[in-house]
């Protein structure tokens, strides 16, 4: 890796509103997007098409959301983002009654066995913990860049504070529950604290009780049936061959009979006869690495990390420590659900729902995806502060 | 920015970086490590194939008549996935299907059980194959009755009528050769996964025993294989392949139809006329073998079964019996799978022991009444003193002591209990020179394996049972415990490695712990009889294409070449044939016009029926004919039959007069079974060849 490729320069662009964008970013997450529609097409098409529906119905979506989601991300893009430190309250406390909505009954729908998305009319449904996802980022990028006079770092009251207002979202998460998401976030909070410079106590501190959480989680049965099921199903994949053991195997064998470059867009039995259930939104990888092989995989395992890698730079570029903390909050979220996505997919990571980001077919998570990159651009645009 | 915030940063971006390599490192272990395990993984998720089975190639007699064919029967099946799913299981409706077909319940459940689904004490009947294809209940339903079932699905919800190829066994000329024949079933999961399991598809039928399951690999011929591609709900998708089925070959076997048919039947009066004696007579063998090259003509055992009966859908009843006591055990072939004493009929070994030690073949011998070895007194057959005898009339008579007294002497030379090292075991030697103790190697699956108990198999025998005589007492069972094998306990717990003289002097008679297939007696006289070659008894003839074509003939083997000297073979001829003149087999051959040679044998056996009383002698007679030129070794034995001559002898005379074509007591060249010889040329493969009538 270069250092220049990774490092964003600083340069006048003759077209003003194009100024703040990172090239590098732009490119990918658009090959990204650009992908992900040929996948969701490729997840969808014969299936659709076998039972004389419109093959195009899942594309023609997915080609909304994306428009939907680049709008988003201009919006992000060129508001200023420090006026938004302004209006963290609102968001955070929009994201806050979303989480709530979802549990009410007769406006949360069930998918999954997790009480996660708020149908609307027209066959449109929100999940709010995507969008939650952003709330709790700028909260906690508020509080803990908010220093008194004369500091370099977070005092502990201002960590208390940042880990109380994220605990309200994750506890209503955990409620729905959708431990996929309670996992990204919860990492996201950990390497926030991390990175605002808090006394490593509260780095250590956190990672411990991350850890009894999980082992307590599973042993005292806070989690449902259906998650313990998937949890034991990835650790043993033939414990429930009907259920989730059965989406497990699948996606693995799905994955590994593409070889090294795959069965071609548009030719995996596995994907066009449908044995990995949600190919088009969790499993989208199972699509992937069938149809496009060793070589596809890691070509998108590649624009990742590339996208990672620069939101890296920027972070360090930076001068504030509000864009810093925002910064690294949506590389944490995107790292990690990356790796929880694609490592279900491949058999390292339990079962649990979490789409792919740019790639998985879903508004909801498509807008927070957007409106994270959106945010990443807004802080380039404005390094120097 | 401070400095804890840059390390922070650090660490982050290492974590993630090391997250991202770990899943491309996953990916390449997926993908290119165990690529192919999964590309495999993922073709028997998208395949499925429709299996055509081949028909099945015919099994015909040296003539070209057929032994088994194929006939389309109409077979009512059962769709367990579809039972299963009824809230009784289904019982109510194979209760209406059996009563409609006229079975017991009883027989329609077990056959619809995978033999895995039931206990082990009543896995007889069960389902060998699997869950997922449809099982037949019977192969052979009235076409009225199987309409009304697919006529009222309400009704038999799951149940299905199809016609299908059924394997059978069409018994011309009254033949029934089952043990030979076998039969064929669906592929059990072991099937599968055995060493042959590559080109096995589940639906097929594979043979199971007999020379279906021996020949299997070129009757099963090769299934047509259509294989589609599926979607999860199995909607075919697209087609990967399509091969027609190749049909099987023929087999052309040795035996002869009308030759079989009558040997079974001299066999059958053999048992019957042994049990109007006074006879148990369990069981038997009889064994027809041209002595020029070992290939069996007809071979027959008794008690038998309908081999159709598989086919027809073994009810319960008929599978116990195949194993029952009180039937005979139908199921054990006795020419090659029973072991007996030989008795008198291994003197002609003993002749060649007795000539390889030097004893003269044209002196004169005593035949007392009894000889003493040791301090015990070996009696005659029937105690009888015969006075001074020829070599010749002692074997004709079937004089015991005579060959008491050499054997005595024998062991004596040989160091006794004490055995030398440079012991000749002349009598052991002679058995092992008939190849005794091996197999024949004949083309039928599980034969068994006779017994030399010469110094090697004592030694070994001693090892494995030395704990239970030496703890006798404790050991055996209560009626186990008489004076005599106690004492017989305490003796083998001494020296039960030792060849005692009574072993030796036992031996030389053919009792004691030596045993034998009728299989392997036929092997040994066709031996003497062919002038010493020893040949691998073959029932397969050659293997012909369905087009006609002759693809491989089985070309008669020779295993081995007796020691004994031609002068030696040319006395066992003469004495051989003077049995038959004026010895112990002559009144069974009075008046028989083709010379014959044999031995009779008259075996006792130890232990005790299950009724409590004591066994019966086993009955043998080991003939070859004509004596003159010989061409047919015939032998038969009937276990508990009695005399050799009373019960066999006057069998085997059957048997000749169908092969030679006697008639009262002229010889009819036309009615001979083979009036030159068993034919050599392969015959034209036809389902309709009629039997020849002479």
């Amino acid at each position: 890796m270069s250092s220049t490729f990774f490092s964003p320069r600083r340069k006048d662009a003759r077209n003003s509103w194009m100024r703040g964008f990172d090239p590098v970013i732009t490119v990918s997450v658009s090959i990204l997007l650009f992908i992900g529609a040929l996948l969701v097409y490729a997840a969808t098409k014969s299936w659709y098409g076998s039972v004389g529906l419109d093959p195009q119905y899942y594309l023609k979506r997915h080609v909304i959301n994306i428009v939907i989601g680049l709008f988003l991300a201009f919006g992000t893009t060129v508001i200023d983002y420090r006026l938004l430190r302004a209006y963290t309250p609102i968001v955070w406390g929009i994201g806050v009654l979303g989480l709530l909505a979802v549990l009410l009954p007769g406006l949360g729908s069930t998918v999954n066995g997790a009480k996660a998305w708020i149908s609307l009319p027209g066959g449109f449904q929100i999940q709010p913990a995507e969008l939650a996802k952003i709330s709790i980022i700028i909260g906690l990028s508020m509080i803990l860049s908010d220093r008194a006079q004369g500091r370099d770092e977070p005092s502990h009251q201002d960590v208390a504070k940042a880990l109380a207002i994220s605990a309200i979202p994750i506890a209503l998460i955990l409620l729905q529950p959708d431990m996929g998401t309670v996992f990204i976030i919860s990492a996201s909070v950990v390497a926030m604290v991390a990175v605002s410079g808090a006394p490593s106590r509260w780095v250590a501190g956190l990672l411990i009780v991350a850890l009894l959480g999980g082992f307590t989680a599973v042993k005292v049965g806070v989690l449902s049936e259906y998650q313990v099921k998937r949890l034991q199903s990835f650790v043993d994949p033939t414990a429930d061959p009907q259920s989730s053991g059965y989406q497990l195997r699948q996606s693995r064998i799905t994955v590994g009979s593409g070889g090294i470059v795959g069965k071609g867009l548009f030719n995996g039995p596995q994907t066009n006869g449908r044995f990995v259930p949600e190919q088009q939104t969790d499993f989208i990888f199972t699509v992937v690495g069938e149809e496009l092989g060793f070589l596809g995989s890691s070509f998108i395992l590649l624009l990742f990390l590339t996208i990672l890698m620069r939101a890296f730079a920027i972070a360090r570029k930076t001068q504030d420590p509000f864009g810093r903390m925002v910064c690294t909050g949506v590389i944490a979220w995107f790292a990690f659900q990356i790796f929880e996505n694609i490592g279900m997919t491949m058999g390292l990571m339990p079962m649990t729902g979490v789409p792919l980001p740019f790639l998985s077919y879903g508004g909801s998570s498509m807008f927070a995806n957007m409106i994270g990159i959106g945010l990443l651009q807004n802080i380039h645009a404005r390094q120097r502060g | 920015m401070n400095q804890r915030t840059r390390l922070s940063l650090l660490v982050t971006q290492t974590l993630i970086i090391s997250l991202m390599i770990a899943l491309l490192g996953r990916l390449f272990y997926l993908q290119i490590g165990a690529g192919p395990k999964y590309r495999d993984a993922a073709l028997s998720i998208q395949s499925r194939d429709i299996v055509t089975p081949a028909t099945r190639g015919l099994i015909v007699d040296s003539s070209g008549v057929p032994l088994a064919l194929n006939r389309v029967g109409l077979a009512v099946t059962v769709d367990r996935s579809i039972l299963d799913r009824q809230e009784d299981k289904g019982v109510a409706v194979l209760k209406r299907t059996s009563k409609l077909l006229a079975l017991t319940y009883q027989d329609v459940f077990r056959r619809t059980r995978l033999c895995g689904e039931l206990p082990k004490s009543i896995q007889t009947g069960c389902w060998t194959g699997t869950r997922y294809q449809p099982i037949p209940i019977t192969k052979d339903a009235d076409p009225t009755k199987a309409l009304q079932i697919i006529e009222r699905g309400d009704l038999f919800p799951g149940i299905d009528a199809m016609p299908l190829a059924v394997r059978n066994y069409p018994g011309l000329a009254g033949v029934n050769a089952a043990h030979e024949l076998g039969y064929v079933g669906p592929l059990t999961e072991s099937d599968l996964a055995g060493a042959y399991s590559i080109g096995y598809y589940r639906s097929e039928s594979i043979g199971k025993a007999g020379l279906e399951l021996q020949y299997d690999k070129y009757l099963r011929g090769k299934p047509g294989i259509k294989t589609v591609i599926v979607d999860r709900k199995e909607s075919v998708t697209s087609e990967a392949r399509n091969t027609d089925p190749i049909p099987g070959n023929h087999l052309v076997t040795s035996l002869d139809v009308r030759l079989q048919s009558s040997t079974e039947s001299a066999l059958a009066d053999a048992v019957a006329r042994a049990r109007s004696m006074g006879y148990r007579a369990d069981s038997g063998a009889a064994i027809v073998m041209d002595v020029k090259t070992g290939r069996i003509l007809s071979l027959a055992s008794y008690p038998t079964y309908d081999p159709n009966i598989w086919e027809k859908g073994l009810t319960v009843q008929q599978a116990q019996d195949l194993f029952s006591d009180t039937k005979g055990v139908p199921a054990l072939s006795r020419a090659l799978q029973g072991l007996y004493a030989p008795a008198s009929t291994f003197k002609a070994v003993s002749v060649v022991a007795a000539a390889s030690a030097g004893y003269s073949l044209s002196a004169t011998y005593s035949c007392p009444a009894s000889v003493k070895v040791g301090n015990i007194d070996f009696q005659n057959f029937e105690s009888k003193p015969q006075g001074t005898l020829t070599m010749k009339q002692a074997i004709a008579i079937s004089c015991d002591t005579i060959w008491y007294k050499i054997a005595y002497d024998e062991w004596l030379r040989d160091g006794g209990l004490f055995p030398k090292s440079s012991a000749k075991d002349h009598f052991f030697t002679a058995a092992n020179s008939f190849q005794m103790a091996k197999r024949t190697g004949i083309d039928l699956p599980s034969e068994s394996l006779g017994r030399v108990p010469d110094r090697e198999w004592k030694n070994n025998w001693f090892k494995q049972n030395k704990n239970y005589f030496c703890n006798y007492q404790t050991r055996a069972a209560k009626n186990e415990l008489t004076p005599f094998l106690v004492a017989l306990a305490k003796e083998n717990c001494v020296d039960g490695d030792k060849i005692r003289g009574g072993d030796a002097v036992n031996f030389s008679i053919g009792q004691g712990d030596t045993v034998i297939t009728p299989l392997k007696l036929t092997q040994m006289y066709a031996a003497i009889a062919n002038g010493g070659t020893i040949w691998q008894p073959t029932v397969g003839q050659a293997i012909v294409g369905a087009d006609g074509k002759v693809i491989r003939e089985i070309a008669p083997t020779v295993l081995g070449k007796l020691t004994a000297s031609k002068s030696t073979i040319s006395f066992l001829h003469d004495a051989l044939r003077q049995v038959v003149i004026s010895g112990t087999g002559a009144g069974s051959f009075s008046g028989f016009p083709v010379p014959v040679s044999g031995k009779t044998g008259t075996a006792e056996v130890f232990g005790l029926n299950t009724n409590g009383t004591k066994k019966d002698n086993t009955s043998w007679f080991a003939s070859f004919a004509p004596s003159d030129k010989p061409r047919y070794a015939v032998v038969m034995m009937v276990s508990q039959g009695g005399f050799g001559a009373s019960t066999s002898a006057v069998g085997v005379r059957k048997i000749y007069q169908t092969l030679f074509g006697v008639v009262g007591s002229k010889v009819d060249p036309t009615k001979a079974i083979f009036p030159s010889g068993p034919p050599k040329i392969i015959p034209k493969i036809s389902p309709t060849t009629k039997v020849k009538t002479s």
